[in-house]
């Protein structure tokens, strides 16, 4: 599979996944296992490639169980990978505890519930510091301990850090308790922001703010954002590339200007058509339910609910005999703009000589 | 005669520190097929609404106004006409559709169960009856058989529109139907929802604090804000183009994909929403707004008219439209 380098004029990525495979094997019962049968294994993520580079804020959107999920968990160390490697400033990661730990101090995470990420019998400080002490940071930049959880709330917008110190989650609202949160994953001064759906438990009035605060410390301290997100609307406000994720591979990458306003792949514009809007009640949306990560269908994996397919678009053009049996990885069908469609491959004027037929 | 008629109605929750007001005199109606939108952030007292319709509310919390459904008001009736009205007269189809459905009980006998406990018919007629449900909500009848386990998220919650449906109601409250649902499974409820109201001619409350989805599916929309409504209108204007600020930021926190001025600009508003046992005085938004001045933090707005079948409780709308009310 091609990966997206994005532009030529771009250093080295900060972090850099390559032939990812994660899966997760499922049961049998007792019988059926003596009778032979196989457990389903479900190849949640099955084949990412994909680049962040410093300062970037990389959306990764699509369904739930599109593998999204776990492929962050995959590049937090959170779950081991079956195949493919990720590569940190241009070095893999090895097994090395030592290479590991230090790379989990320089990519942190963001969970989606800031209320079941606090520890509710800790105070605001001891949660903050937590990170701190496990990496056996005690001073830094000159800066105490004290000084460090001080000056990590205060850049996450909790002003002035003293008086939360000693307040524990249930005294804070929503939105502070997300920007506890962050504080805790800024206060080891990361490289890699990794956020779960960051915004999606907080009220509608709150989201902006905290979208504007992980904008404000890409633009302030260069960190790179890896989103995950089922909402392109968020991904428009924020993300500079867009990923779109489905049953486990990346089907469209690109310029969140280009996928969000010219999507290539059939997917990304199926999932733009349901995003809500006054007047669209009768737009078109896939039928069905989220794909079965244990059985992933033949060819392009998007084909049985692929609307160019089922209209005979596919047809049409000649290569839904592909779309059918012939599995393919990304495109790079516009400069930056990758899709793995062989429709979109074809019917672009110069076509890539590996989509041409 | 409005299928439902909510007038001036206030809930106040009896805690140990004294009562505490949820909702502070709300008034709305909805017609015989019409779709109404309530939108708000969580504690401004929108799912208090649903239950005070019902009488869902816990012991010990005051309740004054009137809920006239179908011309009865629910608030003082006799406890055997409300078990025949809950259902009958008005049903809801809940947030959570996997907590809803029993879990080990079919889903033809839950279908069932309220049409033959409201003896609209005999239990052989009523699982007939569960099919048609099933068959409007598009579900295949032999679903009938299955247990909640062996349906999706996005099934579930038809089969959880089916059972409102079960006593031909004449209005159907929908709690926050989609928010627990994907993108595309939300897609394919919504159109649902919206092919059932047309064929059917429900009058609908529609409450979520998604202020897109309830663009698409309501005729009008009403904000709410710390337990009063602060805007309300057809909801095509009121989200495009907000009379008061407070909706403005609401309908800025879901932005338009394409359109540059969301492009790398999130917009929110500061602070939180207030806790029902601190609500400011004067305006209860003036502490977050954005262009409020001297007069806010003391007096009290009504909803004044802002328009065409519009009206907004802010200060600032009287001088825009030109006539104070």
């Amino acid at each position: 599979m091609s990966e997206p380098a994005a532009t030529a004029a771009d250093a080295e990525p900060v972090l850099e996944v390559r032939g990812l495979h994660v899966s997760f094997a499922g049961r049998v019962g007792l019988g059926a296992g003596v009778a032979g049968k196989k457990a389903a294994v479900a190849r949640a993520v099955d084949g990412v490639d994909v680049a962040l580079h410093r300062g970037e804020v990389l959306a990764l959107a699509g369904e739930s169980g599109c593998g999204k999920t776990t492929l962050a968990r995959t590049i937090m160390g959170l779950e081991t990978p079956k195949e493919g490697e990720i590569r940190f400033e241009g070095q893999p990661l090895g097994k090395s505890p030592k290479v590991l730990r230090e790379y989990r101090r320089r990519v942190q995470i963001v969970f989606q519930d800031p209320t079941a990420a606090l520890n509710p019998r800790q105070t605001i400080y001891e949660s903050v510091a937590e990170g701190l002490r496990i990496h056996g940071v005690t001073a830094q930049d000159g800066m105490s301990e004290e000084q460090l959880v001080a000056r990590a709330l205060a850049r996450s917008g909790l002003r002035p850090p003293e008086r939360f110190f000693l307040l524990y989650p249930h005294e804070l609202s929503g939105g502070q308790r997300q920007r506890v949160v962050i504080a805790g994953a800024l206060v080891l001064e990361p490289e890699i922001i990794v956020a779960d759906e960051p915004v999606s438990s907080l009220d509608a009035s709150v989201r902006g703010e905290i979208l504007k605060l992980l904008l404000g410390l890409r633009d302030d301290f260069g960190i790179a954002m890896l989103v995950v997100t089922h909402d392109l609307g968020l991904a428009w406000t924020i993300a500079d590339r867009v990923a779109v994720m489905y049953l486990g591979r990346i089907v469209e990458i690109g310029p969140a200007e280009d996928v969000l306003t010219r999507p290539l792949h059939p997917y990304t514009k199926a999932l733009l058509e349901v995003v809500p809007e006054a007047g669209g009640l009768d737009r078109p949306y896939l039928s069905g339910e989220p794909p079965d990560p244990t059985r992933i269908p033949e060819g392009c994996r998007f084909h049985p609910r692929c609307p160019e397919v089922v209209s005979g678009a596919a047809a049409a053009a000649g290569v839904e005999d592909r779309c059918r049996g012939e599995d393919l990885g990304l495109l790079e069908l516009r400069p930056g703009h990758f899709a793995a469609c062989h429709l979109a491959a074809a019917s672009r004027d110069d076509a890539v000589p590996t989509a041409s037929s | 005669m409005s299928v439902l008629s909510v007038r001036d109605l206030e809930v106040a929750y009896a805690t140990q520190a004294g009562p505490l007001p949820a909702v502070r005199g709300v008034s709305f109606d909805i017609e015989k097929g019409e779709v109404l939108g309530l939108a708000g952030e969580s504690g401004c007292g929108k799912s208090t609404i649903v239950n005070a319709i019902l009488r869902l509310l816990p012991v010990g919390a005051k309740t004054s106004g009137e809920v006239l459904l179908n011309g009865e008001d629910v608030l003082t009736m006799k406890a055997g006409r409300l078990r025949a009205v809950r259902w009958t007269g008005a049903s809801v189809v809940f947030q959570g559709a996997m907590h809803a459905l029993n879990p080990v009980q079919r889903i033809g006998d839950q279908l069932a169960e309220s049409i033959v406990i409201h003896k609209l018919s005999g239990e052989k007629e009523a699982i007939v009856r569960a099919g048609d449900l099933l068959e409007k909500v598009g579900l295949p009848p032999r679903r009938l058989r299955d247990y909640p386990h062996e349906l999706s998220g996005g099934q579930k919650q038809r089969v959880m529109i089916a059972m409102a449906l079960a006593c031909s109601p004449s209005l159907i409250i929908a709690d926050e139907p989609t928010t627990a649902l994907d993108v595309m499974v939300q897609a394919q409820v919504l159109s649902l929802l919206n092919k059932l109201r047309h064929e059917m001619g429900l009058a609908m409350l529609f409450i979520t604090h998604d202020l897109s989805v309830l663009v698409e599916v309501c005729d009008r929309l009403a904000i709410m804000y710390a337990g009063k409504i602060v805007e309300e209108g057809p909801s095509g204007p009121v989200f495009e183009n907000p009379a008061h600020p407070y909706t403005r930021a609401l309908a800025a926190a879901f932005p338009a994909i394409g359109d540059a001025r969301f492009r790398m600009a999130p917009s929110g508003l500061g602070g939180d929403p207030p806790q029902p046992d601190a609500i400011p005085s004067g305006c209860s938004f003036h502490p977050r707004c954005p262009v409020a001045f001297d007069e806010c933090p003391t007096v009290v707005p009504d909803l004044y008219e802002a328009g065409e079948s519009r009206r907004a409780a802010c200060l600032l709308v009287p001088d825009q439209a030109g006539v104070p009310t």
